[in-house]
């Protein structure tokens, strides 16, 4: 193979204008020799071929030919498909849970501004000090959006907050405020105070030891129970805490891991310079500290979206909990169990997916700017 | 060090250490607000403290166990019982996603595009949904979709799958076959042993050559040592009958549902960490084993496997923590993992902070034996090259 596309590249000068029907002749050839080149490996082809056909009938067969597109729980009892009608009679209970029926509007308008605004501020060219501004209005709007209480807008208390915008606001806060909590451990945990550097080292390794169902119950569950008479007005709010704290313990250690491998150099070629701690660290270190980190900050971050689901198991009404309470309505019970996790799914896949591409985007980005 | 006319708070040495003494105090005043605070409410509710609680009767029922237990044992024995199912459940886990991640990630590597992508598409499905979504997902499978216990599925001789969730044979064991069995054990840690004596010296390929009647003598001595003791082990098959599954080890939908889907969402990482590891060892590397003659599985196993290793340990580490952590999800489905035992033995006598103390405990303790365990295998890989 190597041998082969090395020998066209020495040809590719002589040759002076590409062949496009010769390269696409040889793209062919050369997955035919891969696909078929040995027994084996014919054998490996048509048996993919055969999995992959066989899947798609499946699907296909399930989805539409045997689905149910219009009736109720009784017609998809019967039918050995899809069950459509379920979809639209919960997607939007899926989406927005126990949000009062009225003001599900609301939920819906912030979803798209906050969807809007992560997306462009995705786009490297729109990365001005402006950006923040945006930011600081974005998240007075939707909270004035969430919580109501003024101009007109019903009050909704945090309890009732529930759905995708729940999933989406626990990993969002969770994730913007662990970021400095992260740092500061970090350099908490690099940094020459003795004291401080073993308290860091304390609370990122127990926290990191410890599963996040079990920090998640304590927040929400044993906390209250020797802390404070009132019962679960807070709940969100620590749960919010603890994902937080939980986040910061591991994305110091990201951090830390980028700390280390900006090279000695540039610390003392800033201490030379005459700067101070903070200004070493904040104009010189920290930068190039996260541009190395951003391939494990992404991961990071899709993790921690999909680690949100776990606030089911603590009461809170996330997505997953939302289609949980739908699959398990009576008028529905036993029915629906495939269509709505495969449901749920695709909302997690579209949204880690699409965090995923932008990473690797990203990634090849700050790599090709150079380091 | 010190200039005049500058004040002796400004010397870094005796600034650092205010700092810290400031952080101190606050973090000891925090922990005094929250004894105070903890103990007068734990007062308030007639909450004994201590860890006395330990050797009363539990009094609940776990409903899957591989220690012996029953409701009138101990609090301990709960407790035990739940680190125990915890650790089954990881062990039976690791294995699962170890061989499930090795296939696909081998998968990945393979020249076939159309084997490849199919890989990476498996690969990308699994990382981008939530491992919860899946352990719902497969246990309400399990109790929805699969035929009741008197037509179960025999997916292998013996092994049936029901929405009782699976029933495999079960291997009785007498005194005789511990006997049996720690001659076996003795047996293979001697040809261990030797085979590592023999590789000290440098014997190269005869060494293998030398350990061939070593094994034959080993497995004459396990035949004669069967002869001799009698086994009585004999296998339990499950059987079906009219209206259940008798027989054999009944693995409950909760255990089968949490191992399928650990598994599962750790596979997809565990292929990546061993494609990149595999990808790691420079091409130079193959090509040069290949130049001197070495046949294609020789190069694999002597010059790329090797080196790859080195890169693969310390991430296949993390995401065998990661899955003993995810084990905890259990108290989703129900599982009676050490966290669901914990939580049940807390909302039962209200003894928060002990059980928080425990859990902080079990669970640093295992992470860290775990890490230990790699580490030292990593440090032996990396020393042996």
């Amino acid at each position: 193979m190597t041998a082969s596309t090395s020998v066209a590249e020495a040809q590719g000068p002589a040759a002076a204008k590409p062949d496009r029907f010769s390269d696409l002749r040889r793209r062919v050839r050369d997955a035919a020799r891969t696909l078929f080149g040995t027994p084996l490996n014919a054998l490996i082809t048509l048996a993919c071929i055969y999995m992959v056909w066989r899947a798609v009938l499946v699907a296909c067969d399930w989805l539409f030919l045997r689905a149910v597109f219009v009736g109720g729980p009784q017609d998809c009892e019967v039918a050995q498909g899809a069950c459509w009608p379920f979809v639209t009679a919960k997607l939007r209970f899926i989406l927005f849970g126990t949000y009062p029926y009225d003001e599900q509007w609301r939920m819906a308008l912030s979803l798209v501004i906050f969807f809007a605004v992560v997306c462009a501020s995705m786009l490297p060219h729109l990365w001005r000090r402006w950006l923040a501004a945006v930011w600081l209005v974005t998240i007075l709007v939707l909270s004035l959006l969430m919580w109501g209480g003024v101009f007109g807008l019903r009050y909704v208390p945090p309890l009732q907050w529930s759905g995708l915008p729940l999933s989406v606001m626990l990993s969002f806060t969770g994730l913007v405020l662990g970021f400095p909590v992260g740092v500061l451990l970090a350099l908490a945990r690099t940094g020459p105070l003795p004291a401080i550097r073993s308290f860091a080292i304390l609370f990122i390794e127990i926290i990191r030891g410890l599963p996040l169902v079990t920090i998640l119950v304590m927040a929400a569950i044993i906390l209250p129970l020797f802390m404070y008479s009132g019962e679960s007005a807070g709940r969100l709010l620590r749960v919010q805490v603890a994902i937080i704290l939980f986040a910061g313990a591991y994305i110091a250690e990201t951090v830390r891991g980028g700390l280390q491998a900006v090279p000695r150099e540039q610390y003392e070629a800033a201490q030379c310079l005459g700067l101070r701690y903070w200004q070493m660290m904040g104009l010189v270190v920290i930068p190039q500290a996260l541009k190395i980190a951003i391939p494990a900050l992404v991961i990071i971050v899709i993790g921690f979206f999909q680690d949100t689901a776990l606030v089911t198991v603590v009461g809170l009404l996330d997505v997953l909990s939302t289609v949980r309470a739908a699959i398990q309505d009576p008028n529905w019970d036993g029915v629906v169990t495939i269509d709505g996790y495969l449901l749920a799914g695709v909302i997690y896949f579209v949204i880690s997916f699409g965090l995923g591409t932008y990473g690797r985007f990203i990634e090849r980005r700050t790599r090709v700017a150079g380091f | 060090m010190r200039t005049f006319g500058v004040s002796w708070l400004s010397e870094p040495g005796i600034r650092a250490f205010f700092y810290q003494l400031i952080a101190l105090a606050a973090l000891a005043l925090f922990g005094a607000y929250l004894f105070a605070t903890v103990s007068t409410k734990l007062a308030q509710q007639n909450i004994q403290t201590g860890f006395g609680f330990l050797s009363h009767e539990a009094g609940f029922v776990i409903s899957q166990s591989f220690i012996d237990y029953k409701p009138t044992d101990t609090y301990a024995d709960a407790i035990a019982a739940g680190i125990v199912n915890t650790l089954v459940v990881s062990g039976v886990g690791i294995s699962l996603a170890s061989l499930l991640g090795m296939i696909v990630g081998i998968a990945r590597l393979s020249t076939n595009v159309l084997l490849a992508s199919l890989a990476r598409v498996y690969v990308e499905v699994i990382r981008c949904v939530p491992l919860l979504l899946y352990l719902f997902f497969i246990y309400g499978l399990i109790l929805a979709s699969l035929p009741a216990a008197n037509n179960a599925w025999e997916i292998a001789p013996h092994v049936f799958l029901s929405n009782r969730g699976i029933a495999i044979p079960k291997l009785h064991w007498t005194f005789g076959d511990s006997w049996i069995a720690f001659s076996i054990a003795t047996g293979i840690l001697f040809v261990v042993a030797i085979g590592y004596i023999l590789r000290k010296r440098r014997t190269g390929g005869d060494a293998y050559r030398c350990l061939t009647p070593v094994l034959l003598a080993l497995l004459a001595t396990i035949a004669i040592a069967i002869l001799i003791l009698h086994p009585a082990a004999a296998i339990d098959l499950p059987m079906r009958s009219r209206f259940r599954i008798t027989g054999g080890v009944q693995l409950t939908p909760e255990f089968t549902a949490l191992v399928f889907g650990l598994a599962l969402s750790t596979s997809a990482g565990i292929a990546e960490i061993i494609r990149s590891g595999m990808l790691a060892v420079g091409k130079g590397q193959s090509e040069a084993a290949q130049s001197l003659g070495l046949r294609r599985s020789q190069t694999l196993r002597l010059v790329i496997i090797p080196q790859a290793i080195r890169v693969i340990v310390p991430p296949l580490t993390s995401s065998y923590l990661t899955l003993f952590k995810n084990s905890s999800l259990a108290i989703a489905i129900g599982y009676p993992d050490f966290v669901m035992v914990s939580n049940m033995a807390l909302t039962q006598n209200g003894q928060a902070v002990e059980i928080v103390v425990i859990m902080v405990l079990v669970y640093l303790g295992v992470s860290t034996a775990i890490s230990l365990l790699m580490n030292w295998y990593n440090r032996k890989v990396v020393l042996s090259r």
